[in-house]
């Protein structure tokens, strides 16, 4: 029963959340929509019983806002929030495609045949979650992550403004690292 | 060995909320002791007087500010701060035992990120932003080495379970052979509840940082989340490294609460201390000395584990 009342309260949260994102004036209130939004989807995965995933959903939605937040507002056209803007852009675009969406996820509800099971529920939800999703698959997985993780460090590589050439000098010989603003290492 | 408790809901707050008045007066001794008072004893009620000041002060309005996510922010803050401490043992009573605890204490601890974040934005001030910024410039150099050694702890448990945890180190508490990683969680505790050396986000050079423009009772809310949030730290120390409430003589709960207590007082000290370590200092050191320390510590523990 509470489960049902939990679960109804949470949809209705993301759903009007989500709605604030696109109705309020400000990019800071925009984003924060967006984490509550995103909290509330949460809490739908914990109502499930997979405590690790839902909790680490939360850890990692409020980490990624508050650094997505940052560059909100960096980039948006209004950063400091004070004249009326607007979320909506591309408003006839952006609502067909909102509207077929919606209607093929909602037909693909209505008509997919969901697998109904009595087996009893795993002792550990989560692990056989992680099985179910990986386990044949790990392979694909692991490289998978290694070429994400890669990825980040050749971006970081090329965006980054300063490569060691600059620090250590064109042979690389310079016993200390030229450095515009001091570390903390003693160097 | 944990059980849960639904009285603890009630008693939880309570207990924060005494060991942060607590950690509170004796900062407030401390630094009446460092200015040269001569009747430090008096300087300990400072912090309930100007509680009771914050309680009747009339509130500072800035010009445009968003109120909505500037009085957000203090009470996001303290809640996070209780909902922390959730699957912190008190002996072998706790209001919650989450399977993934260890988790759910560090989503709760990451809350502050956003809070203070929002409390620099909502003033609508320069130097309450630049505070706000300061803080979450750091975050990653503070959450980084933060994760590694929670799950170092984790690790020797081989769960995330708090109770797990406490239980694995009926032999040998986990501070004698993960003393790195007891240091480090040490020095994050402070770092994520932004006060001693990592003061940075509210500190002097920027008129007080988020906590400039704050006043009256947002601003006692805000700094109340702020001293349970260290309180919640220092409290999830003992469960993790300090052998839970394992000790002679006394009941479980009663050497609970004395390590809780003693890891408090220690922080405090230490906070007032150190002085404030530079933003541009303090990353360098968490990347190039932190992160890899505690790498190097869970990669032990994994081997011993094995």
């Amino acid at each position: 029963m509470w489960r049902e009342f939990v679960f109804w309260l949470c949809a209705a949260g993301s759903v009007v959340t989500g709605v604030a994102v696109f109705r309020v004036d400000s990019m800071a209130r925009a984003t924060f929509a967006l984490l509550a939004s995103f909290l509330f989807a949460a809490g739908t995965v914990l109502l499930v019983d997979l405590t690790y995933l839902g909790i680490l959903v939360i850890l990692m939605m409020i980490m990624e806002m508050v650094i997505m937040v940052v560059f909100m507002l960096m980039y948006m056209m209004n950063p400091a929030g004070l004249m009326p803007m607007t979320m909506v852009h591309n408003q006839k675009g952006s609502l067909a495609i909102a509207i077929g969406t919606f209607a093929v996820l909602a037909t693909g509800i209505y008509l997919i045949d969901w697998p109904t099971s009595s087996a009893p529920q795993p002792e550990d939800p989560t692990m056989a979650l992680g099985e179910a999703l990986m386990g044949p698959k790990m392979l694909m997985m692991i490289v998978l992550g290694l070429a994400l993780f890669a990825t980040i460090v050749a971006t970081v590589v090329l965006a980054t403004h300063r490569g060691r050439y600059d620090r250590y000098g064109d042979r690389l010989d310079r016993d200390r690292p030229d450095d515009p603003v001091r570390g903390g290492v003693g160097r | 060995m944990v059980e849960t408790t639904a009285w603890g809901v009630l008693l939880l707050p309570v207990i924060l909320g005494l060991f942060a008045v607590g950690a509170a007066a004796f900062d407030a001794t401390l630094a009446a002791r460092a200015a040269g008072v001569t009747a430090p004893r008096s300087a300990a009620l400072a912090p309930l007087r100007s509680a009771a000041g914050l309680l009747v002060q009339q509130r500072r309005r800035t010009l445009a500010a968003d109120t909505l996510l500037w009085r957000a922010a203090g009470m996001v803050l303290l809640v996070a701060a209780v909902l922390a401490s959730l699957v912190t043992p008190l002996g072998h009573w706790a209001v919650g035992d989450l399977s993934a605890g260890v988790v759910w204490f560090n989503a709760m601890e990451i809350v502050a990120w956003a809070a203070v974040w929002l409390a620099g934005w909502g003033a609508n001030s320069t130097f309450s932003l630049v505070g706000g910024y300061r803080f979450v410039a750091q975050g990653l150099a503070y959450e980084l080495p933060h994760m590694f050694v929670l799950t170092t702890a984790a690790l020797g448990a081989g769960s995330l379970r708090v109770a797990d945890i406490v239980a694995a180190q009926q032999d040998l508490w986990f501070v004698v052979w993960m003393p790195v990683a007891f240091a480090v969680y040490l020095l994050s505790v402070l770092a994520m509840a932004f006060s001693g050396p990592f003061n940075h986000a509210v500190s002097g050079d920027v008129a007080g940082g988020v906590l400039a423009e704050l006043s009256g009772v947002d601003r006692l809310v805000f700094l109340a989340g702020r001293w349970v949030l260290l309180v919640s730290g220092a409290a999830m120390a003992v469960p993790l490294f300090l052998g839970g409430g394992a000790g002679p003589l006394l009941p479980d709960w009663l050497w609970t609460l004395v390590k809780t207590a003693l890891v408090l007082a220690a922080l405090v000290w230490a906070g007032r201390r150190v002085p404030t370590i530079r933003m541009e200092r303090f990353e360098e050191i968490s990347w190039m000395v932190l992160i890899p320390a505690t790498l190097l510590q869970a990669l032990f523990v994994s081997l011993v584990v094995i």
